[in-house]
């Protein structure tokens, strides 16, 4: 089983790899080409990394995300959802660099491989920035009655939110 | 944005003067620059080759493919442009880079798309809209790399052990957002 794990990410490396040969693709060069790009990601996520981390480390040493959790706790724990993903679960629509700093923020805190680490990676992984998609895809469509869309996209994050605890407890039980 | 950095750090300061742990929240508004920044280069190498890998799927028809795949679907998810040629290959090619992880190309498309289907409704969200704008906040990801890359830059063995348990969260999550817009367009009144 671990054997099988271990080469699932090389061998879809080599998989695509290959069939980029196949249809005479530069796969070295494409490869090349897309970690360059990669480089203008991260020179994007850097700068409000820098502001946000910086609230969310001086959040954790005030001691408010524990209060944040241990608020939110009786709620979160009869939904099966560990306590100390409360702050990820309000900036998560929000905004995604928030995310991804009180993401890491939790990683550094739990453990990248402990219950509420997963859990985070999970919950980030299955849902988005709503509010900030919402609003660039309506901005550009000109659209001033929304109607719905809100809604159901919230339900699409709560929904997403109690299955990543779930998958976590299912695929990685303790 | 301002609002919420700004609320943050408020909260952080009272709540350390609060806790009476101002001593700690003075090191890590030192300190937290820095993290920042040790975090992203150590995301920096898995992130970037998997954004190689990608413009190899991109490059070899992939997105292509999986759009083409992907109509039977969407004409039955967006039944009022299903004839409309120009709204459907927007749409199929922005919901196949989004599962890809292609989020450059995502985007614009998207924004094609949702200008394109407000033609015939101006400044109103219709139901197909609507539809639309849930599945891209629904996130649809197959290969998640920048969680992956966070896990591995905070010491993880083997940062994609999450990706079936993200698959099943994601699609539930996905489902969950298209019966809402479904059941919202029967009985929404205006």
């Amino acid at each position: 089983m671990s054997l099988l794990f271990n080469m699932v990410m090389p061998g879809l490396l080599a998989v695509i790899a290959l069939w980029g040969m196949a249809k005479k693709v530069d796969v070295y060069d494409a490869v090349i080409h897309g970690a360059a790009n990669g480089l203008g990601v991260l020179a994007r996520i850097v700068p409000p990394l820098i502001a946000l981390l910086t609230a969310v480390a001086m959040l954790r040493a005030s001691g408010f995300l524990e209060l944040c959790a241990r608020w939110a706790a009786p709620a979160l724990r009869r939904f099966g959802i560990p306590p100390e993903t409360a702050p990820l679960l309000l900036v998560r629509p929000i905004s995604g660099s928030a995310a991804l700093g009180v993401g890491a923020d939790i990683m550094a805190t739990y453990g990248p491989d402990s219950p509420i680490g997963r859990t985070a990676a999970i919950m980030m992984g299955s849902t988005e920035t709503t509010f900030y998609t919402i609003a660039v895809y309506f901005g550009a469509a000109n659209i001033k009655k929304t109607r719905y869309a809100i809604p159901a996209a919230l339900c699409a994050d709560c929904v997403g939110f109690l299955s990543a605890a779930l998958a976590a407890r299912l695929f990685f039980p303790a | 944005m301002s609002v919420l950095w700004v609320g943050m750090i408020l909260a952080a300061i009272l709540c350390g003067v609060f806790t009476g742990r101002t001593e700690a929240v003075a090191s890590a508004a030192v300190t937290g620059a820095a993290d920042a920044v040790r975090l992203c280069i150590s995301m920096a190498g898995l992130l970037c080759l998997w954004m190689g890998v990608m413009e190899v799927m991109d490059r070899s028809g992939l997105s292509g493919k999986l759009a083409k795949a992907l109509r039977p679907i969407l004409r039955r998810l967006f039944p009022a442009f299903a004839g409309d040629e120009a709204v459907m290959a927007a749409v199929s090619a922005n919901l196949s880079a989004n599962l890809l992880g292609l989020g450059n190309a995502a985007t614009p498309l998207g924004l094609e798309a949702s200008r394109l289907m407000a033609r015939h409704t101006p400044g109103v969200a219709s139901d197909g809209l609507c539809m639309f704008v849930v599945c891209n906040t629904a996130s649809i990801q197959l290969l998640p790399t920048t969680i992956a890359s966070l896990r591995a830059a905070a010491g993880s063995q083997t940062p994609f052990d999450i990706l079936p348990a993200t698959w099943l969260a994601s699609a539930l999550s996905v489902l969950a957002g298209v019966t809402a817009a479904k059941l919202f367009a029967r009985f929404w009144r205006d």
